[in-house]
């Protein structure tokens, strides 16, 4: 006992001597999941919105990826001790947005400390995902990011193929990536990360069909799956096809694929522009493009939709917190402020006057890149297939569908039978998870 | 000394030689990587042999570097992340040694009962009970402090296990002489199983400091202030998948150092496996 | 002994009676509406397909690893003993890479392991086999199994070579004059003195294979391609922490705790009756 007691006393000196920060000021404390260059991002912002005033703290802390740091705060909610500022990953909006009584929508912050909050201030498309089917804003949008296609000019010339004109459609894809493969430019022609979040969510919203009943679940309620209609099996007969003989290939539910199109493995590439920065960086001569559209498809392109976070605010918490979160949040939505987030880190800007200056400034013509996915996002007012998705357990039913992609892509079923299982497993999980 | 066959002896090296290929290698890569620029690293596959960056890398990566996009210094890292491993491995040793002693050498009611109830910890990880202990610790207080990142990682019976298991190759006969010369029970336990348990207790603290050093995702849970980062959350800080930059070359250096302390301390333990004469005739 | 008791009971059976309780509540992630619903979640659990499925992927995956793991583990230690020279610089390079797999391996995985780019896929496909893990069943699974068994040796090799020098060299030097060879030797003298050592690597390999390895599946594999890779604690791991499915997955690790306790029963009764203490 007399050691136990020792290493308890030493561990108790230890943080009495650690903490001995100032209380003057009101500490908000804002959790995170932000890695690499964004980490950095977060302490600048952090450090710049603590020398702007005198008044409030505000206090970064990283806790891993995004379902650690979801469960972090799921975890000291739970324990009396939530953070103010929760930063939670897209598929989680369906889990906070049900958790009416833990969170304080973010239009309530803002009202309730007397900033009146602009919602035509913000990128639609983006301000609508965040949002109850009444338009109220729920959590303040920090990352956002669209997929775009990117594509290797080396290989693209090696196979005959015009250098500055990316397949615009899905038929365009599949035509040049036999090209690189026959012509033996590269062993493969195209891969893409994220399937479900590419090829299904975005797909429906960027062709505009359904990709769920209750647009696509924002207005809540009874959700079913529409998932196995004609223009899905087609697309997904024809990667079934392609990944035969190698034309397309699989690397992964996430975001692994990038890896094959860095080596110079595929010759075409679909993911989130967030990925830019290191394509940039390994020196590649790459070329961007819109995310590729169906052409069967009547009203495609219509817009892609966001992935990315938001920050939530906890309730329960005193009005003098509030008020700091309040005014953390339109320090956020400053124009430099969202030019430099969006230039630095390469997420969307969430305010339609942080576009207009980074065009101004000429930033898109030494970087047209970075453009590709605000135009493809604020194109069209967004239609009741193109606001995005939303179910409580979006992360499970993604499972589900990767799990029948890969029986697919593993040449154990058509593409008719993966989405018709994926539909009927995924509509049995989401009404299990209503039931909660 | 037995006389061994040359061959025997070869062979014995080349399997060495094979299995430290496969088990180090990964190591080896790391220190590969960390010695090439960010765009060779980016572009896979990776060359198999060191680049010439290794001062560039380090240099940046210790003076600033890390500390940059980590927001806390590698000093400050490397110092907490060394008091929870040292921490862990002393605390579960102290506790799990006497543990085992008093069931192995006492006949005291329960003492099965003691024994199962430690025993079947091991079947928990902390992962898995890991939401409710989190609770535990906020209503202990024991957020942000080294008692709160230490404590709960000795709960664990491995240890106990390992001790039991090697107090009960003691010779009977030992224990008799021991109390015939008048040896009390602490007596016992200082001059006779302490020295005896060396070894053990060595291959404890290595594989224990290492757990301590290693760990992830509870110091993630149990800490809310940037100062009591561990490396390894540093380094994992440092790492984007999919959204960001990653500077893989300073992300390498930081690995490298998160292994550099560990292999000490299995150097400095070495001395302990090897058998002293005294007790060369047991 | 007390400590032990205390900090077992504070911060092991407070939060195992939790799961408990949990395991038999239907609640939304945050704890905001529940109900007691007693038995419901095992029922479901257990009536599961996927379930049963993942049963099967773990008998599989954890016999395989405890077994590779333990038995390459041996080989080594045993060779470390008979190498006269450099002994110490063998041992030394076997240990220390246990110092770095959990937290590097992970990151390492993208370059080295990576089923499409890392180096070693190069080397396989250039040998001509059609390496292809993401969507082979029995490749994940082999994969899998290298990795988690990769990751005990140097542990298994520590206890081993700890377990060696506490052998009497008297004893083997008194079976040599009596002219037993070197593999007689060690399997009527050194393996029998070693048994206790063994049980106990047999018993943390068993717990680690079923419980510890969720980290490396979620690395590896994430339980795919399908299900073929989805073993018991990857679920339990992946449903709760994962996909916020709460009372089930504490019900999966209160299924996941009584068969390994059953497991460990039966071991301490059968297996260690077998073992040899001094």
């Amino acid at each position: 006992m007399k050691l136990f007691g020792f290493a308890a006393g030493v561990a108790a000196t230890l943080t009495l001597l650690s903490t001995t920060s100032a209380f003057a000021v009101t500490q908000i404390s804002w959790w995170h999941a932000m890695t690499g260059a964004n980490a950095e991002v977060v302490g600048k912002i952090s450090k710049d919105f603590n020398a702007s005033q005198s008044d409030y703290e505000l206090v970064p802390v990283f806790k891993g990826t995004y379902p650690e740091t979801l469960n972090a705060g799921i975890a000291a909610f739970r324990a009396g001790q939530a953070p103010d500022i929760l930063q939670v990953f897209d598929v989680g909006t369906g889990v906070m947005m049900a958790a009416e009584g833990a969170i304080k929508p973010v239009a309530e912050v803002m009202t309730g400390a007397g900033m009146t909050f602009d919602k035509s201030q913000y990128l639609p498309g983006i301000v609508g995902y965040y949002s109850k089917p009444d338009g109220t804003m729920l959590s303040f949008p920090y990352n956002s990011s669209s997929p775009i296609l990117y594509y290797n000019k080396d290989i693209f010339q090696k196979a005959g193929l015009d250098v500055n004109n990316p397949p615009k459609t899905w038929n365009e894809v599949w035509e040049a990536a036999k090209k690189i493969k026959t012509s033996g430019a590269a062993p493969c022609g195209y891969t893409s990360t994220w399937l479900t979040w590419i090829h299904l969510e975005n797909f429906a919203a960027w062709n505009d069909v359904s990709w769920a009943t209750q647009q696509n679940g924002l207005a809540g309620g009874d959700v079913e799956l529409k998932i196995n209609a004609p223009i899905f099996v087609n697309h997904f007969q024809a990667l079934a096809d392609l990944a035969k003989d190698g034309t397309f290939k699989y690397g992964g539910r996430t975001s692994e694929a990038k890896q094959i199109f860095l080596a110079g493995e595929c010759g075409i590439f679909t993911e989130s522009s967030g990925g830019l920065g290191d394509i940039v960086k390994s020196g590649m001569n790459y070329g961007i493009g819109q995310l590729p559209y169906d052409s069967d498809a009547k009203g495609a392109p219509q817009n892609t939709t966001p992935g990315g976070a938001s920050l939530w605010v906890f309730g329960a918490k005193s009005d003098e917190q509030y008020k700091g979160v309040a005014a953390f949040f339109a320090y956020l939505s400053k124009t430099d402020v969202q030019e430099y987030l969006h230039q630095k880190s390469g997420y969307l800007p969430v305010t339609l006057a942080a576009y207009e200056a980074t065009k101004k400034s000429g930033f898109y013509d030494k970087n047209p890149g970075r453009e590709t996915p605000i135009l493809q996002m604020t194109g069209k007012a967004p239609t009741d297939n193109s606001k995005g998705v939303r179910l409580p357990n979006l992360p499970q039913v993604r499972d589900i569908q990767n799990e029948e992609f890969e029986k697919m892509l593993a040449g154990q079923q058509t593409a008719q039978q993966a989405l018709d299982n994926a539909v009927t497993r995924g509509n049995a999980a989401i009404k299990e998870a209503l039931e909660n | 000394m037995i006389g061994q066959s040359p061959l025997r002896t070869f062979i014995a090296h080349a399997v060495l030689i094979l299995g430290i290929l496969i088990v180090a290698f990964p190591i080896y890569y790391t220190f590969v990587a960390s010695t090439h620029t960010l765009q060779t690293i980016l572009r896979p596959p990776l060359p198999l042999l060191p680049g010439g960056q290794l001062w560039n890398n380090y240099s940046e990566a210790l003076f600033g570097g890390i500390g940059r996009i980590g927001g806390v210094s590698v000093g400050q890292l490397l110092l907490n992340t060394t008091i929870m491993a040292l921490g862990v491995a002393v605390g579960k040793i102290c506790i799990s040694i006497l543990s085992a002693y008093a069931i192995v050498f006492f006949r005291f009611p329960l003492r099965m009962t003691f024994f199962w109830l430690i025993f079947i910890t091991l079947m928990l990880p902390v992962e898995v009970r890991i939401l409710p202990t989190y609770k535990v610790m906020v209503d202990l207080g024991m957020i942000d402090t080294y008692a709160g990142l230490i404590i709960p990682l000795i709960a664990s019976a491995t240890a106990t296990l390992l001790f039991r298991q090697f107090f009960m190759t003691i010779p009977g006969e030992l224990v008799e002489a021991a109390r015939v010369d008048g040896a009390g029970p602490w007596r016992f336990f200082f001059d006779i199983l302490l020295p005896l348990s060396r070894t053990n207790i060595a291959a404890l603290f290595v594989i224990l400091f290492i757990y301590g050093w290693t760990q992830y995702l509870w110091p993630l849970l149990v800490t809310n202030s940037n100062d009591m980062n561990t490396i390894v959350i540093a380094l994992r800080k440092m790492v984007s998948f999919a959204d960001a930059d990653t500077e893989w070359h300073l992300v390498m250096v930081t690995a490298m150092l998160a292994i550099v302390p560990p292999i000490l301390v299995v150097v400095l333990m070495q001395r302990w496996f090897v058998r002293g004469l005294v007790e060369s005739e047991k | 002994m007390a400590p032990q008791l205390a900090i077992t009971l504070v911060f092991f059976y407070w939060p195992a009676g939790q799961a408990l309780y949990q395991s038999m509540l239907r609640q939304d992630p945050f704890g905001l509406r529940t109900r007691f619903v007693w038995f419901a979640n095992f029922r479901k659990v257990l009536a599961d397909p996927a379930y049963l499925n993942s049963i099967k992927v773990t008998v599989v995956f954890s016999l395989a690893t405890a077994i590779v793991a333990m038995c390459v583990a041996l080989l080594l230690a045993v060779m470390a003993e008979k190498a006269v020279r450099g002994k110490g610089l063998y041992r030394t390079l076997l240990i220390w890479p246990y110092a770095v797999a959990p937290a590097i391996a992970g990151m390492l995985w993208l370059f080295l392991f990576n089923p499409s780019i890392g180096s070693l896929a190069y080397l396989l496909r250039s040998l001509g086999i059609a390496w292809d893990p993401l969507l082979n069943g029995t490749h994940a699974m082999i994969l899998l199994v290298s990795a988690a068994a990769w990751k005990q040796i140097s542990y298994n090799f520590l206890f081993f070579v700890a377990g060696l020098q506490a052998v009497p060299k008297t004893l083997i030097e008194a079976a040599a004059m009596d002219g037993a060879g070197e593999t007689k030797r060690f399997w009527t003298i050194v393996f029998p003195l070693l048994a206790p050592t063994t049980f106990f690597l047999l018993v943390v390999n068993t717990v680690y294979a079923l419980f510890d390895t969720f980290g490396i599946v979620h690395a590896v594999t994430g339980g795919g391609p399908g299900k073929a890779t989805e073993t018991l604690v990857y679920k339990v791991y992946n449903d709760g922490f994962v996909n916020l499915i709460l009372g089930e997955s504490a019900a999966q690790s209160v299924i996941l705790m009584a068969i390994v306790i059953a497991l460990t029963a039966i071991q301490f009764r059968y297996v260690e009756r077998k073992v040899h203490y001094g």
